[in-house]
């Protein structure tokens, strides 16, 4: 199956600034991919290059297998930018009908309806933009990139503006994406979020993909702690399977043990490893 | 060509929403009251103060004609405002609020999204044009009796003029921030303008030079030519000595440009409005 995003070798570059640098990257068909990476990573740069809105130096991207900014590749992307404004004078309902004749959706009123109630916004579709929160601008916002089924949405920050309930809006949106066959490149801040829904983390740094893989792999066990009489030790290097042989070895040794536990790495540990490692 | 016309509803009905030609027409409503204010009152005065001179002037003639020249004028800068103020930021300006990366990520071609932009600014400056000279017109025929020598090419020059401008505007949203493209359209209409006045001065003093220059700018800033051919359309029936301090005033034209200034307008726009696409589709956003 044609994946729903390929780069090769993709380079952007603003006078002197290498924002992106010989990236590759894929994206299949049901994949959600987190791209994470510190401020001026490069990481709007490529998903603006996946969707059109920015031209490469070098290198070459692909949608559904048409070149990414090409009408065809533009038809089957749906895009939320990281900064973006519907007019205020406009109701939801008329950006969404707007948005369905530029993308040729013949959905009609079920379409506008369905992706509105998919973002938490049931019966809100009347009410003009300049009446609506931050949040509910970018559930609308959502409901835009999905409309005339998209087999690749880019999201730059889309949980940005989002209350904890509107998160796991998006969270369950985005993994029924995945079950319909649709290729996610979710851009965020949010690690938490990305740990908790994407398959697979690719991070970037100074335009270079720096690490990626899927978040279990990534994440490093970090250690055993145990609480003694003496205070709480951790032994960074010992694993889960180690914790019966230490607490013999405490026992014998007279120490007096009320608590074990098997720590676990986050992913925060595994991009701080990745980027700061890196940096420093 | 539909998604041309789906940008330009949505264009219109923002200017709708948005109270743009609320606003616009209450305040062209004034203007029309004080146009007919002055106009009932100056043709008046003239019945009851203008008396026989040396030379035959056909007074209301001179009068009609120089109001009439005035409301063109102001039927053009009303114009030309409206023209600026709809599609200053159609570009950059949309781009740096947030308003067109949604758009452009649609598979519609950039060049259809100004194409939509000029169709919904010319569909609401060209008709206002038009609608503020005829009925500064009527007014005119009400108060004094007096009907131009020609409405048609006044009006149609006005309304080609302001997409003209409507091209210009949209050229210059491509390159430059909203501010800077207001100030630099405006800077424009006034250099068309005071090469106009140039020209009638170089017509009365018989000055080779200014007549020149005040032609080649005519011709690169088609709107003030068309101004200039509507105004000279206005009063090409009035002979004699009439004709001659009607054409020398502010508000009249000295001269014509000639039927060709017609085709080079539309092509002029084309080419402008081409350029913007071009630079368009080279700007990242």
């Amino acid at each position: 199956m044609t994946a729903a995003l390929t780069a090769r070798a993709l380079s952007k570059r603003y006078g002197k600034t290498t924002a992106l640098d010989a990236v590759d990257i894929e994206v299949a068909a049901g994949e959600l991919v987190g791209l994470l990476g510190p401020n001026g990573a490069g990481k709007s740069t490529l998903v603006k290059i996946a969707c059109g809105l920015v031209r490469p130096t070098a290198g070459e991207a692909h949608v559904a297998g048409a070149t990414a900014g090409s009408r065809a590749a533009r038809a089957s992307t749906g895009y939320l930018a990281e900064l973006f404004r519907f007019p205020g004078w406009a109701r939801a309902e008329e950006i969404l009908a707007l948005h369905q004749r530029l993308a040729r959706s013949d959905g009609g009123a079920a379409e506008r309806e369905t992706l509105l109630a998919r973002v938490g916004l049931t019966g809100e579709g009347g009410r003009r933009m300049e009446t609506m929160s931050k949040g509910m601008q970018q559930r609308l916002g959502i409901a835009q990139a999905l409309i005339g089924a998209p087999r690749l949405v880019l999201l730059d920050e889309p949980t940005s503006a989002l209350d904890p309930g509107g998160r796991r809006t998006v969270r369950d949106l985005l993994v029924g994406l995945r079950d319909q066959g649709v290729g996610v490149l979710l851009n965020s801040h949010l690690l938490s979020e990305i740990e908790l829904v994407c398959d697979r983390v690719v991070i970037i740094d100074g335009g270079r993909v720096v690490t990626e893989g899927r978040p279990e792999d990534l994440i490093a066990p970090g250690g055993v702690e145990v609480e003694t009489s003496e205070g709480v030790r951790r032994l960074p290097d010992a694993r889960r399977e180690d914790v019966p042989r230490i607490v013999r070895e405490l026992v014998a040794a007279g120490a007096e043990v009320y608590g074990v536990r098997a720590v676990n790495g986050t992913l925060e540990d595994a991009y701080l490893a990745a980027v700061v490692g890196r940096d420093g | 060509m539909s998604d041309a016309i789906t940008i330009a509803g949505h264009a219109l009905r923002e200017a709708v929403r948005r109270r743009v030609l609320l606003v616009v027409a209450l305040l062209t409503t004034v203007f029309l009251g004080l146009y007919a204010l002055a106009a009932f009152e100056a043709f008046e005065s003239l019945e009851r103060t203008w008396g026989g001179g040396v030379v035959p002037i056909d007074e209301r003639a001179l009068m009609g004609g120089t109001l009439l020249g005035l409301a063109m004028f102001v039927a053009l800068f009303l114009g030309v405002v409206l023209a600026v103020f709809l599609t200053l930021g159609a570009v950059r300006g949309d781009a740096e609020r947030g308003l067109l990366q949604p758009l452009v990520v649609r598979p519609v071609g950039r060049t259809t999204l100004l194409i939509g932009r000029l169709l919904a600014a010319s569909a609401v400056c060209a008709p206002y044009v038009v609608i503020v000279f005829l009925l500064a017109a009527l007014i005119t025929q009400a108060a004094g009796d007096f009907t131009p020598a020609s409405l048609v090419i006044p009006a149609a020059g006005l309304a080609l003029g302001v997409v003209t401008v409507v091209a210009i505007s949209l050229l210059g949203s491509t390159v430059l921030g909203t501010t800077a493209n207001g100030i630099a359209i405006f800077m424009v209409f006034a250099t068309g303008l005071a090469a106009g006045l140039l020209g009638q001065i170089g017509d009365a003093l018989d000055v080779d030079g200014l007549t020149t220059a005040s032609s080649i700018i005519s011709w690169i800033v088609p709107f003030e030519a068309l101004y200039q051919n509507g105004l000279y359309a206005l009063t090409s029936d009035i002979g004699g000595a009439t004709g001659v301090i009607v054409q020398l005033g502010p508000f009249g034209g000295a001269s014509t440009v000639g039927a060709a200034i017609w085709p080079w307008a539309v092509a002029w726009s084309t080419a402008v409005l081409a350029l913007a696409a071009l630079a368009f589709r080279r700007r990242d956003l």
